[in-house]
């Protein structure tokens, strides 16, 4: 059977990504071997003999070569065993399941309200281009995306939660919490992430909308006699979704990737807290797994991205 | 109500202009324009571009482009004045009791939509009839314009049908909120010929069976001619001469009415044979990559130096694809093309400096063509330097020379394009092509784009350069008057095919072939009653439906 051939594209685009994170471990493999130092000699510290280094290297196979160790270290990402923490022997794919999960419910409450928050203040921001209500959303939000997320974090923490003891300073989450305490304990970082990545999107959902208010079928739905807030919603906004997707892609992996500082400011379980640890510890496996997970957040929603941009363009989905 | 149904009084319209390097500065772009429509009447705007007809359509939905601004007059509709109203009450009149086709369906139509839901749009906001009547009403409409599968072509997005019935598709959306006026803004000049015509009668008809009044606005007053009861000649925003079709089509009184209705009967007689041909095409077979469709099959033609060969025939004929072909940008699958005499290689990598220089191209678009941050002095200069290695003064001297010879003179080698009107930017592009010193000029639509009154010194030039220089050329157009008045020969070509060639006077002799016939018999003439009596005649139906 012949596929559709939006089906082609998609299947395409999938297969490339799968290719691109392929690519992506060999660099973060070959990227931890360049570092200086010995496995070995930082599991045992200065103080061990020549004797049990290498007893030590023949027993965690360091002593292959490097493209042995790549294609074990893969196979075991494959099936789901992402090695051992050096510094404390544990497994790393249970120590970072916990983490992975925490940081997502973080950025989940974060995406469900930027994303519309964003593009509906993108949409306003159209509306009333040029007069007080578009100046005024992008001052306020083009400040918050211009400060540094720990300032933003602090100010928030200090208004918040010291001064008015709306919330807690610190979100600390743990197991058997109930749902509600859970989402009190995020609320802060929820907001201080809902700040930055607020700018961002809204700038772009108004410069793709007002690209496309200029376009013929703009002007005949003005001649239709329709209110401007439904040409923008509805004839402008969905010939504008593809840039608009790029840009909710690429801070919804913000939202998982880069969000290291605002975890270290509220002391919040997640994986940005997890792999600075590690890091401190110089633990190479267990860096190497955080970077592939991170990759794979990366180029997953990216493609996401793309499928969505595809799906979203009616000559693709409906040929002639 | 006994009055009018519109009655525009001693209009006026502004717009701010931004000149480059000049301060912004207003410009008046109508000016004491008067009129009173009836229901049930259509009266037709004609004049060339920049006469205001579409600002003065768009007046009567008391809507601006961009900075266009209704500054005097009285608009009114149905008896209240529009040019005041709140942006609440233009609302409630627009989409409703005045609706509006655009020149281009195909960017007036919303992509992401689907066509039924576009044309209900407006009878639905307006609360006007429900979903099920206002789509009833839609197939109606598409059945009375004549549309294919009128049942479901509404399920279909914009860019899945053609051209032809895109615009029949956007009248119906004009139709279905029961409008008491439409604005049709040159609704068929991007369409084909053959398409046009059925187009236009589908308009005719729509118009006469549901009563509208409408304004009609087109720059061609044979196709104006056929559809208003009332004509109005414009230029420079203001009215020349304002009365019935038949008074302006057989009697006209103003000077500019006369040369309007004048313009389409030049005819060029035909240049005897020489025998030396500077171009043959002999077998020509090409397709684009990737896909499986020959959109040129075993073309056969050949050009006399000298000469002008007229290559005609709707959009998708493969009329620009043999220019391509010939100019070596796609390497034909199969055939030979010989040219001054040599073997032309028929990749464009393969061939030599001499062959490049001497085959030259001109193209639809001039504002385009042309590199809008440099002066016409660099524009020109540039195939002297790069063919001739001419710089300095002796540059500059051929410049001008070059510049007299497209009849503008030195004092525009330091203007940029955008301080140029239309038919300048086309002389300035022939001045180019002419640097080189060709033989062959290709001439892609190179008329198409311009008011009729340019296009006609255009070609009076392109002919005075023809008999100068010597120099052939190959001229692609899809408009038969063009032909007439400039082609020796003709090529008339069909589905990738050439259905008809030879000199002009035989090629535009009867018999004609069924296509030849239909092409011919397409091209509106300026009397009245001519699309009744064509459609009566017709042998076969245009592809583009």
């Amino acid at each position: 059977m012949k596929l559709h051939p939006v089906a082609n594209l998609l299947v395409q685009r999938i297969a490339l990504g799968l290719l691109l994170l392929l690519a992506v471990s060999v660099l973060i493999f070959a990227g931890t071997q360049l570092l200086p130092g010995d496995v070995a000699q930082a599991i045992l510290g200065q103080s061990a003999t020549p004797q049990a280094l290498a007893n030590l290297r023949e027993q965690l196979g360091l002593n292959d070569p490097a493209h042995v160790r790549y294609f074990r270290w893969l196979g075991g990402v494959l099936q789901g065993d992402l090695g051992k923490a050096l510094s404390n022997g544990q497994d790393i794919a249970s120590a970072m399941g916990g983490r992975l999960w925490n940081t997502m419910f973080l950025a989940f409450w974060a995406a469900v309200i930027s994303v519309p928050l964003a593009i509906m203040l993108g949409l306003i921001a159209v509306r009333y281009q040029g007069r007080w209500p578009d100046k005024v959303i992008s001052a306020v939000t083009l400040s918050t995306i211009s400060l540094p997320e720990f300032v933003v974090g602090y100010i928030a923490m200090f208004l918040l939660a010291v001064k008015y003891r709306v919330f807690t300073s610190v979100s600390m989450v743990y197991d058997g919490m109930s749902f509600g305490d859970r989402i009190h304990a995020i609320a802060l970082p929820v907001l201080v992430l809902v700040l930055v990545v607020l700018a961002h999107m809204m700038r772009m959902t108004r410069a793709a909308i007002l690209n496309v208010m200029q376009s013929a079928y703009v002007e005949t739905a003005e001649l239709k006699g329709l209110r401007p807030f439904t040409i923008i919603a509805r004839h402008a906004f969905p010939n504008a979704i593809a840039p608009i997707v790029n840009v909710v892609m690429l801070n919804l992996a913000y939202l998982v990737v880069g969000v290291v500082v605002v975890e270290v400011v509220f002391v919040y379980p997640g994986m940005g807290q997890f792999l600075v640890d590690h890091v401190a510890k110089r633990d190479i496996p267990v860096v190497q797994a955080c970077g592939l997970v991170f990759a794979a957040v990366y180029i997953g929603l990216n493609m996401l991205a793309d499928v969505i941009s595809i799906l979203s363009n009616p000559r693709l989905r409906h040929p002639k | 109500m006994t009055g009018p149904l519109l009655s525009v009084q001693n209009l006026r319209i502004e717009a701010t202009s931004y000149p480059p390097g000049e301060p912004p500065r207003n410009v008046v772009l109508v000016e004491g324009v008067s009129f009173d429509l009836q229901k049930g009447r259509v009266l037709g705007l004609i004049g060339e571009s920049g006469a205001g007809k579409s600002t003065i359509g768009l007046s009567a939905m008391a809507y601006g482009r961009g900075g266009v601004r209704l500054t005097g007059g009285r608009i009114m509709l149905n008896g209240r004045d529009i040019r005041t109203a709140s942006a609440a009450g233009l609302r409630t009149l627009r989409g409703h009791e005045v609706t509006y086709v655009a020149q281009s369906a195909a960017a007036a139509f919303n992509p992401a939509k689907k066509l039924m839901e576009q044309v209900v749009e407006a009878s639905l906001s307006h609360r006007l009839m429900t979903r099920v009547e206002a789509e009833t009403r839609a197939v109606d409409l598409f059945r009375q314009l004549g549309l294919p599968n009128p049942e479901t072509i509404g399920s279909r997005y914009p860019h899945q049908v053609s051209g032809g019935q895109l615009q029949r598709v956007m009248t119906a959306m004009a139709l279905c909120p029961k409008p008491d006026l439409v604005v049709f803004d040159e609704p068929t000049t991007a369409l084909d010929v053959t398409t046009q015509i059925d187009v236009l009668a589908a308009i005719k008809r729509a118009i006469r069976e549901t009563g509208v009044a409408a304004l009609y606005i087109t720059h061609d007053l044979a196709v104006v001619a056929q559809v208003a009861d009332d004509i109005m000649v414009l230029r420079h925003g203001k009215t020349v001469e304002y009365g019935t079709t038949d008074q302006i089509i057989n009697a006209p009184v103003q000077d500019y009415t006369r040369a309007l209705v004048s313009v389409r009967s030049k005819d060029h007689p035909e240049k005897p044979a020489t025998g030396t041909p500077v171009l043959t095409v002999d077998g020509v077979t090409a397709r684009y990559p990737g896909l499986a469709l020959d959109v040129l099959k075993n073309v056969t033609v050949s050009l006399e130096a000298g000469h002008t060969l007229a290559v005609v025939g709707e959009s998708g004929s493969g009329k620009s694809t043999l220019a391509r072909a010939i100019t070596g940008l796609l390497p034909p699958l199969k055939g030979r093309m010989t040219f001054a005499g040599r073997q032309l290689s028929n990749g464009v990598a393969g061939r030599t400096k001499d062959d490049l220089r001497e085959l030259q191209m001109i193209y639809q678009m001039a504002d385009v063509a042309m590199n809008p941050r440099q002066t016409v002095a660099t524009i020109i200069g540039r195939p002297l330097e790069f063919y001739f290695g001419l710089k300095g003064a002796a540059r500059d001297k051929r410049v001008a020379e070059l510049l007299d010879a497209i009849e503008m003179g030195k004092g525009f080698a330091d203007r940029y394009p955008a301080e140029l009107s239309g038919g300048q930017k086309q002389r300035v592009c022939i001045a180019r092509a002419l640097a080189a010193k060709p033989k062959l000029i290709i001439c892609d639509e190179v008329t198409s784009a311009l008011d009729p009154l340019v296009a006609e010194g255009i070609l009076k030039l392109l002919l005075d350069l023809q008999a100068r220089e010597g120099v052939a050329y190959l001229f692609i157009t899809h408009d038969l008057a063009t032909v007439r008045a400039i082609a020796d020969s003709i090529a008339v070509m069909y589905r990738g095919q050439v259905v008809r060639y030879g000199p002009k006077t035989d090629v535009l002799e009867p018999p004609f072939d069924d296509y030849t016939d239909l092409l011919l018999s397409s091209v509106p003439e300026m009397r009245l009653g001519w699309l009744e009596e064509t459609l009566a005649h017709r042998k076969m139906e245009s592809a583009g439906n």
